[in-house]
């Protein structure tokens, strides 16, 4: 099981979310990503992308301008 | 039992996609979305930039459809390919910068591509006859088909009954008598069918997905390509044509003017790309100079940022200058008076 940091600072919607899901896609199952993101449409939108696409958001974290959003890969 | 045919369906997060999809669902059939990200696309940025916009709830409407649809969504990066549909559309433009015929062609290409490589069996879009002057229309219903190399593996749903049968069609994969036939701009059909669907809250259909159809936002994009005498951009420059106000006092340089603190806050993050002014000695707004821009011209910048400052009625008003290269440096001016800028140099 890997953990992987995704920088998507200062992209906006929905460009954290397309690198999301390419980060993903290169990930197995069961593998961690913390996407760290400062458009604040992230925290509506990759967890939307995780409930449609089936993976599992563990937390969601808001310091300052930052959002950090950690999702587990799951069996699509 | 056999695997259920697979289509992918074009979704943009607007009514049409998502009833075009539903329709299909219902014959049994495996749906999946995919939408695409020009970058011209209104989702989305001009929310998360406005720090007015930031208290209203925002959302992905194609995330939003495929949810209430229970189905998968592929969001894909068309940013570079699409310069081309844009920079050189076959079809034209329609009103303003849109190239709605080519885009959907294009569009449909790629969904054909994805299809094939995914193993999927047809395409689905929400698309209407005589929903949109340019690209729905009965004419070009086939030349989408045509052109994107999709021909009978493209199903209109919603006006399929207007059209020739598609390969779903006749292969009985769909009931081609539980498709529709709606036909012109009116959009109670579509109000109805989503009625009975129990769809709600959905996006107005104001046909207002893309920045191309913009009056503002095309003027934006062709003074940017005959400043820079040639029709080309980056995903920086189109982003940046969505965001604060717009002024050329010369054909060598532009300003970007911040509105207010999100766009300020948001233009900031381009200060090491571009030549970029604040005023110090009152609150005002972050301007990014676009171009090459000699010492009067910065001068005559200062005075446009010292007008859309809090000091525009004082006598003076000290502006920061910071070069893109070389030192920051600090000029009072007069701040330039409303009536003094030319109405033609808003974009």
């Amino acid at each position: 099981m890997s953990e992987t940091t995704l920088d998507a600072r200062r992209m906006l919607c929905p460009m954290p979310v397309i690198r999301t899901q390419e980060k993903v896609e290169q990930l197995q199952v069961g593998d961690t990503l913390t996407v760290i993101c400062t458009d604040p449409g992230a925290m509506h939108d990759i967890p939307a992308w995780c409930r449609v696409n089936g993976h599992e958001v563990i937390d969601i974290d808001q310091q300052d301008e930052e959002i950090s959003i950690r999702l587990r890969v799951c069996e699509e | 039992m056999s695997e259920p045919h697979k289509a992918v369906a074009l979704i943009s997060g607007g009514l049409d996609s998502l009833l075009a999809a539903k329709v299909i669902q219902q014959q049994g059939i495996h749906v999946e979305g995919i939408n695409f990200f020009t970058g011209f696309c209104v989702e989305g940025h001009t929310h998360a930039i406005r720090k007015k916009d930031r208290a209203k709830p925002k959302r992905n409407n194609a995330l939003w459809v495929a949810e209430q649809l229970g189905i998968k969504l592929h969001i894909v990066d068309i940013i570079e390919e699409y310069k081309d549909v844009v920079i050189n559309p076959k079809h034209g433009y329609g009103a303003n910068l849109n190239p709605c015929l080519d885009c959907k062609i294009f569009m449909v290409q790629k969904a054909k591509e994805w299809i094939e490589q995914k193993g999927f069996d047809f395409i689905i879009t929400g698309e209407v006859i005589g929903q949109r002057p340019m690209s729905q229309r009965k004419d070009t219903m086939p030349v989408i088909s045509h052109e994107s190399g999709a021909e009978a593996l493209l199903l209109r749903p919603l006006c399929a009954k207007n059209l020739e049968p598609t390969l779903p069609e006749l292969e009985g994969w769909v009931d081609r008598e539980r498709l529709y036939d709606f036909e012109g701009r009116t959009r109670k059909p579509q109000m109805a069918l989503a009625a009975e669907f129990g769809f709600e809250d959905y996006a107005q259909p104001a046909g207002g997905c893309c920045f191309l159809t913009d009056k503002q936002y095309s003027v934006k994009l062709s003074d940017l390509w005959q400043a820079r005498g040639e029709r080309r951009y980056e995903l920086d420059d189109i982003m940046l044509l969505k965001v604060g106000r717009h002024l050329r006092p010369r054909p060598n340089f532009k300003m970007i003017i911040g509105r207010e603190d999100g766009e300020n806050k948001f233009l900031h993050g381009y200060r090491k790309q571009y030549t970029h002014m604040v005023t110090t000695s009152h609150n005002g707004p972050l301007v990014l100079i676009d171009g090459e821009a000699g010492a009067e011209d910065l001068e005559l910048a200062a005075r446009i940022t010292a007008r859309f400052s809090q000091g525009r009625d004082a006598g003076q008003v000290d502006v920061e200058i910071h070069p893109r290269e070389g030192d920051v440096h600090s000029v009072q001016v007069q701040p330039m008076r409303g009536a003094e800028i030319p109405a033609d140099w808003y974009l």
